[in-house]
């Protein structure tokens, strides 16, 4: 592994600090992405700045009923929460589909919000790949584009899928990220921290140069609400999605009163279905309502050349999910 | 490599993968040049056991040199104050420093699990872990689990259940079974164990027995406590 200055932070304003506004430095979490990265060479920080001795593991209950997680808390800690596997069963079952047992020991919450593609042309180094060497094109879209690409969201410059799961569940739940960097603290709302490729597809999320998520705030539940997640994918288990579903529905009765709908696996940012969520609201629990909201959500999906089954794969994920949730 | 193992005619696959005495030969040839090309899994168990007989000494490198930074790492309940790179990997620091060769590595990128440890009881990929990252913390490897010529209860199911061919992926396996079976949060039954074992590859496709081995394993620590 190439060699680089490591520094650890004992403070958040020490973290950010030591990072500064410096494009070569790198937080270091968990490492899962990150070490994983540097190792094959394509990510390169000079400066390694470990923030695990952070004050942000833990999880609390605001006043008004929303749920502050810390950036450190693992991924197998939140799983397990009490509150989240209550309130929150979508983002305790997401992460649990995630990776492994082992990763997801280490594996931060904000590492996670800040993993990179898993496009096999991005991690080899070679191909031609907008993210890794902006203008050099994108491999991925006259190549093999079966599993980690997206069908909504692309652009002709990158078309890789967002990897995560959590981030799908947080994405229906709604959320809020907050930040500390060297002009101070701020929120972003969870929907506009990961960007569309659209032109500049090395853009890929809302912070500025040196700035460290410090907490990501999921809004208040649902009352009543019942929710799942859904990750279909090549094998059962320690895959990545091809393609999931994040739902959160209430009912009266047998009609739909509140319903929240996100996507992986097809999208190149966590993808909030708006428009699907409409066409569920008010109706009556029926095949047809959830198959039409299923086609509502991919509509305007763009196929390429091996991924056109993500879909109907999409859409059979949102009718799954919502069949089983209202069983 | 195997196919001197399977041209000597040394006789090794003729014991009994499970008879003790079988174990007791390798024992006495320790780390011989036998044990050492054609061991399979088993042996290395068994090595394991052996130098758990001899600890290993507690390390102190001294001052750090200009680039290195100390840490200290109780590994196995052993003290040692060692000096690394920003750079260095746990996996490779247990390994080529302390000679703790009984961390596999097999991708070095998080994919396949051979590198199972526990740091302070949790199980994580140690190829993916900077040694500076865990000053002060307690890490607990294959060479570990034994106390003396006791195989610890999952070593030891492992053993009856010929759970491995290559061996390479056992140590990994061996770590990632430790930790399920201390942790209540995951289920007992087959589907909950494959799962939570499933960021453990076996090329050689062990799963079956790996299966029942951890599943036996449960018994016996359950017996024991
Ligand atoms: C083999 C494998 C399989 C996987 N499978 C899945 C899967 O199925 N589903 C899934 O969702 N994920 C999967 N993952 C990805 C995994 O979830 C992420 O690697 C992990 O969540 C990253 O968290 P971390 O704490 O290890 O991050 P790190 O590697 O430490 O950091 C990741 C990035 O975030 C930055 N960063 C970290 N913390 C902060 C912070 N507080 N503020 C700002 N920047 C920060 C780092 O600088 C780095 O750029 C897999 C990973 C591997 C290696
Ligand atoms: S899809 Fe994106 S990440 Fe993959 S090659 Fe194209 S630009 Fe690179
Ligand atoms: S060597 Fe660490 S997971 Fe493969
Ligand atoms: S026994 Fe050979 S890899 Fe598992």
């Amino acid at each position: 592994m190439r060699e680089f200055n490591y520094a650890r932070a004992d403070s958040t304003r020490q973290a950010v600090s030591t990072h500064g506004r410096n494009d070569q430095a790198a937080y270091l979490a968990g490492g899962t992405t990150l070490l994983d990265l540097v190792k094959i060479d394509i990510m390169r920080p000079e400066q390694v700045v470990d923030i695990n001795r952070l004050d942000l593991g833990g999880i609390e209950t605001l006043d008004d009923g929303r749920v502050r997680i810390g950036a450190l808390v693992t991924n197998t800690a939140l799983a397990r929460d009490e509150r989240i596997q209550r309130d929150y069963a979508v983002l305790s079952e997401a992460l649990l589909s995630g990776a492994t047992t082992q990763l997801r020991n280490k594996a931060t919450t904000a590492g996670n919000v800040m993993q990179r593609v898993r496009c096999p042309y991005f991690r080899d180094g070679v191909s031609s790949c907008n993210k890794r060497e902006p203008g050099s094109g994108c491999a991925a879209i006259e190549g093999h584009n079966r599993s980690v690409h997206a069908v909504l969201g692309t652009s002709e410059h990158c078309i890789a899928t967002h990897p995560s799961d959590m981030c799908v569940a947080m994405a229906a739940i709604g959320a809020t990220i907050t930040v500390e960097g060297p002009d101070g603290r701020r929120e972003i709302d969870f929907l506009d921290f990961h960007l569309l490729p659209n032109d500049t597809p090395e853009r890929e999320h809302n912070l500025k140069p040196g700035e460290l998520i410090t907490h990501v705030t999921l809004a208040a539940p649902l009352e009543n609400s019942r929710s799942g997640y859904l990750k279909l994918r090549d094998r059962a288990s320690y895959q990545f999605a091809l393609a999931s579903s994040a739902v959160i529905v209430t009912l009266d009765g047998d009609t739909i009163v509140e319903a929240r709908v996100a996507l992986g696996g097809v999208g190149t940012k966590p993808w909030r279905a708006f428009d699907a969520e409409k066409a569920l609201k008010g109706q009556q629990i029926s095949e047809a309502t959830f198959k039409r909201a299923a086609e509502i959500a991919l509509q305007g999906a763009t196929p390429y050349a091996h991924n056109a089954f993500k879909i109907p794969l999409g859409q059979q994920a949102i009718v799954r999910n919502l069949t089983t949730l209202t069983a | 490599m195997s196919d001197h193992h399977k041209g000597d005619g040394s006789g090794v696959e003729t014991f009994d993968a499970r008879s003790p005495s079988r174990r007791r030969f390798l024992k006495t040839m320790g780390a011989s040049s036998l044990a050492a090309a054609t061991a399979p899994a088993w042996a290395q168990i068994a090595q394991a056991g052996q130098q758990q007989t001899e600890p290993v000494e507690p390390r102190d490198d001294g001052a750090p040199a200009e680039g290195e930074q100390q840490i200290r790492l109780t590994v196995n309940g052993v003290e040692h104050t060692l000096n690394v790179t920003p750079n260095a990997v746990l996996l490779d620091v247990l390994r080529d420093r302390l000679m703790l060769t009984g961390t596999k590595k097999g991708c070095d990128q998080g994919q396949c699990g051979a590198c199972t440890l526990l740091v302070n009881d949790t199980a994580i990929n140690s190829c993916l872990s900077l040694a500076v990252s865990h000053d002060g913390d307690r890490v607990t490897t294959i060479e570990g689990l034994s106390s003396g010529d006791e195989l610890h209860p999952v070593q030891a199911a492992f053993w009856e259940h010929d759970a491995y061919q290559c061996g390479y992926c056992t140590s990994g396996q061996i770590m990632s079974a430790v930790a399920i079976l201390n942790d209540d949060n995951i289920g007992s039954d087959d589907a909950s164990v494959r799962e939570a074992m499933s960021g453990n590859i076996c090329r050689c496709g062990a799963y079956k027995n790996i299966l029942a081995a951890v599943q036996d394993a449960r018994g016996r620590m359950r017996g024991a406590s």
